[in-house]
């Protein structure tokens, strides 16, 4: 099966280009060093997304994808990775059940590129909807081959044998009904080592000899490097510094040494003049884009004309940072012109590939392993750390570590897009019948409206943008999740009718109907009226093959932030394969979802990120967290769909649309708590 | 020759070099080895690093290693006892109160420090202990329910 990356499935092409030691690149440039723009044009991000792999077919090998040694003892390779949504559980479960092994006798490869069949990546929530079934199939065709009996009975004398001829093909997985592993809450496998601290996440590896390196960051984004005096670094014992093209690096025994070395270099920038921030983002993002609307021919136009109301609102989303709790993180280590990296990433195939072009050198001399890692939600998609310790590695001839400081996550990584979303609408007696949406920047995942409408015209628009931006959990479906259905309730009230009863009123999709009614009954929607400082809203969606639907109640005291208090999310993915996981994971979105929504926001001026630290930037913690209920409906008789995403989609809209319902005033700005600031609203925004 | 300390973790005496600017923090992942205490933000904002200083819980990012020689340092690999897990580290594996599992060794070690002293502690003692502790996956309600398991367990095992 193959999958076209959306736009903000980050690809980026390596993150340097090493000149190793020819010194004409230098002086080519008359001794500056060119940092990559971040004012690049968004295909930039995109380039190098090919390399050859896409659209390759999975191999039908069994041997591919699961050993069975003499004992009984099985090992599923898949090149998906675990960064806590609990796949290596879900794919363990899947290849139990087919087996009819038990669960403990399956150890998972996940994510080495030397072991494992290429895999694109772990994004997009693909793993449930391709490689369990994969999994599944490969397990079934092995069962077939094993055959009949109790597992404990089986003959594994010669079961590599037997399986070495077989193919995925013949698997015949066992229907939904006949489930005795999937579908139940098998605990997380490896918990155990997460408890006791003995799991080594990519920060915590180390190798004979290894030093710790640092690498040079400009001063600002787009700086130019003038001269760098490296001279007092490289007089300290046992340091080595790589000045290697737009890569300037030190590595030495200890962290303490390496930071003391990198301290020591003296460089000389440059930056020019003129740069965003984010206090002009808004207006920036809309004098700046890329491709403009579509011709309509009149279609939208007829429409609008024909509607009894028309309605017309502008909506931004600030940039957010994933901030994940492990940083960056990686560990290399050359043998000859080998290489061997274990880093956490979501494409360790990827940053293989990315390694072999930084280093002229074929795919094969690369191997990538990505430990099991601490977090990622979209944002670890590429290999920057990877690169670096390869290149220090590389002039030391010892194992190198980079471990990003919290700062350099907050700053050189990547972003969530800002945006901004320009709705216009028409409503004829409580029925929608036209919807302009356009969505500027902040990308195109969920921006087709689920209602029923018979004049529609939904477009994105690539714009140029300030600050490196990619993949988020969820993509710009939050985004536009939050425009749609704030706009909804905004039409809801024009037509003078119940919020959730104008979007049951608009709305065919049984499963989107299912959720919001289900969402909506746990809570005892419109069994309480807003007022008296407490507030209820409502929002729903769909996504990645999944439906979200989310109630809220939120206090509001006057002069203070709202405060989330409650929250009900109804959730269905298809047939479920774990509940209390699946659980796990919607009340994980709720949480942070609740930071987007209510007060996460990256300031930057003058090429800086101004709250690049947690002391800064706010992320939810304990005292944030409302009481949260979840409603999982299963559904045996659909394929499961992913879980990691969707989830995150409907906080923000119906914490907004509690707002409205308790103050009368609608905010249209990602983060709500935020007032946006002077001059952020662009040309015809409704004041704020 | 270069002056040492001594540091007592989890029962046993190390010998280190007395570098005034080195963290418990450092000198416990990148010196001993004892990797479960994790960097997440270096300010003592996220408690990824907590571990406990005769028994009161502290961020070891924050700490100077020289400033603590000779006092009792247990780290989430010291909870674990002949074998038998310490309640809490039970209970989170009962109720599956983690994700990534990257902040859980510090939330446990702050829970375990809260549970030593407090055996019965209300839900705001609770996140009163852990407010300084960040999971980003956002499994706050699962770890505030794994304390409240793990003072219960204590409290039968303790009756």
């Amino acid at each position: 099966m193959s999958y076209e990356p959306e736009r903000y499935e980050l690809m980026a092409g390596p993150a340097y280009n090493f000149s190793f030691g020819r010194r004409g690149f230098f002086k080519a440039l008359g001794g500056g060093i060119v940092v990559v723009s971040f004012l690049a044009k968004s295909e930039a991000q995109e380039s190098g997304g090919g390399r050859g792999r896409f659209g390759h077919p999975l191999p039908q090998q069994i041997a591919a994808w699961l050993h069975i040694d003499a004992k009984g003892a099985v090992i599923v390779y898949t090149g998906k990775v675990e960064v806590g949504q609990n796949s290596r559980t879900s794919l363990t479960q899947a290849a139990a059940e087919e087996l009819g092994a038990p669960a403990g006798a399956i150890e998972l490869v996940m994510g080495d590129t030397a072991r494992t069949p290429f895999d694109m990546g772990t994004f997009g929530s693909m793993t449930t909807p391709q490689m369990v079934p994969q999994i599944r199939r490969a397990a079934a065709a092995a069962r077939e081959i094993l055959g009949p009996g109790a597992w404990e009975t089986l003959d594994f004398a010669n079961a590599d044998k037997k399986l070495a001829s077989g193919v995925t093909t013949s698997g015949h997985p066992k229907p939904t009904s006949e489930w005795k592993v999937l579908g139940t809450s098998v605990p997380k496998v490896h918990g155990r080592q997460i408890v006791t601290g003995a799991h080594r996440y990519a920060s915590d590896m180390k190798r004979p000899g290894m030093l710790y390196g640092r690498v040079l960051r400009p001063e600002r984004f787009d700086a130019q490097l003038v001269s760098a005096d490296t001279s007092a670094a490289q007089a300290m014992p046992d340091v080595t510094v790589v000045h290697d093209g737009d890569f300037t690096g030190v590595a030495a025994p200890t962290p303490h040494a390496a930071q003391l070395a990198l301290a020591a270099i003296k460089p000389q920038w440059t930056s020019p003049e003129t740069q965003w921030s984010s206090k002009t983002l808004f207006t920036e993002l809309k004098r700046n884009v890329e491709a403009g609307r579509e011709p309509d021919a009149g279609f939208i136009e007829k429409g609008l004309a024909e509607a009894a109301r028309k309605h017309e609102s502008t909506y931004t989303i600030a940039y957010i940072a994933h901030a994940p709790l492990e940083p960056r993180a990686a560990v290399a280590e050359w043998n000859g012109d080998k290489l061997t990296v274990w880093t956490g990433t979501q494409r360790p195939f990827g940053v293989q590939s990315e390694l072999a072009q930084a280093f002229h050198i074929p795919e094969s001399n690369v191997r990538v392993m990505m430990p099991d890692t601490g977090a990622a939600y979209g944002g670890k998609h590429t290999g920057e750390a990877a690169i670096e310790a390869a290149r220090l590695a590389k002039a030391a001839g010892k194992p190198v570590k980079i471990v990003w400081t919290r700062e350099e996550e907050f700053t050189w990584a990547y972003f969530r897009p800002a945006g901004v979303i320009e709705v216009r609408s028409g409503v004829t007696d409580g029925r929608i019948v036209a919807w302009e949406f356009h969505n500027y920047n902040s990308g195109a995942s969920g921006l087709n409206t689920m209602y029923d409408i018979p004049h529609k015209r939904e477009e994105f628009h690539p714009t140029k943008y300030p600050l490196r931006q990619g993949s988020y959990r969820g993509l710009a479906a939050t985004a536009n999740h939050f425009a749609r259905e704030s706009h909804m309730d905004e039409l809801a009230a024009l037509s003078q009718i119940e919020p959730l009863e104008f979007r049951l009123r608009n709305l065919k999709d049984e499963r989107f109907r299912a959720v919001l009614q289900a969402a909506a009954e746990r809570f005892g929607w419109g069994k309480r009226k807003a007022g008296a400082g407490i507030g209820y809203g409502i929002a729903g969606g769909f996504e990645k093959g999944s439906y979200v639907a989310t109630c809220a109640e939120l206090h509001c005291e006057s002069g203070q932030a709202p405060r989330i208090v409650r929250v009900v999310e109804a959730f269905e993915c298809g047939a479920i394969l774990n509940p209390d996981m699946l659980k796990n994971q919607v009340e994980g979105a709720v949480v942070q979802g609740l930071g987007g929504a209510l007060f996460e926001a990256i300031e930057f001026e003058n090429g800086r990120i101004l709250d690049a630290r947690f002391s800064k930037y706010r992320v939810p913690r304990f005292r944030d967290v409302p009481k949260i209920e979840v409603v999982l409906i299963d559904r045996k008789d659909l394929a499961p769909a992913g879980a990691g995403e969707t989830p995150i989609m409907t906080l923000a809209p119906a914490v907004a649309n509690a707002i409205y319902s308790v103050t009368g005033e609608r905010i249209r700005s990602m983060p709500l708590s935020r007032r946006a600031p002077a001059g952020s609203t662009v040309s015809g925004a409704p004041a704020i | 020759m270069a002056r040492t300390i001594d540091l007592v973790v989890n029962g046993t005496r190390h010998t280190v070099a007395a570098d005034p600017n080195r963290t418990l923090l450092s000198v416990l992942r990148d010196e001993l080895d004892l990797t479960g205490s994790k960097y997440g933000c270096g300010e003592g904002q996220c408690g990824a690093c907590t571990v406990m200083i005769d028994g009161v819980a502290a961020r070891s990012c924050q700490t100077g290693a020289a400033a603590v020689a000779g006092r009792r340092i247990t780290t989430i690999e010291g909870l674990e006892q002949h074998g038998r897990l310490h309640p809490l580290q039970e209970a989170f594996l009962e109720i599956g109160a983690m994700q990534c599992g990257y902040c859980t060794p510090g939330m446990i070690v702050s829970g375990a420090a809260l549970l030593a002293k407090n055996s019965n502690p209300s839900e705001e003692e609770i996140v009163s202990a852990l407010e300084g502790n960040l999971c980003r996956c956002g499994t706050y309600p699962r770890i505030l329910a794994a304390v409240r398991l793990a003072a219960s367990k204590m409290k039968r095992s303790a009756a």
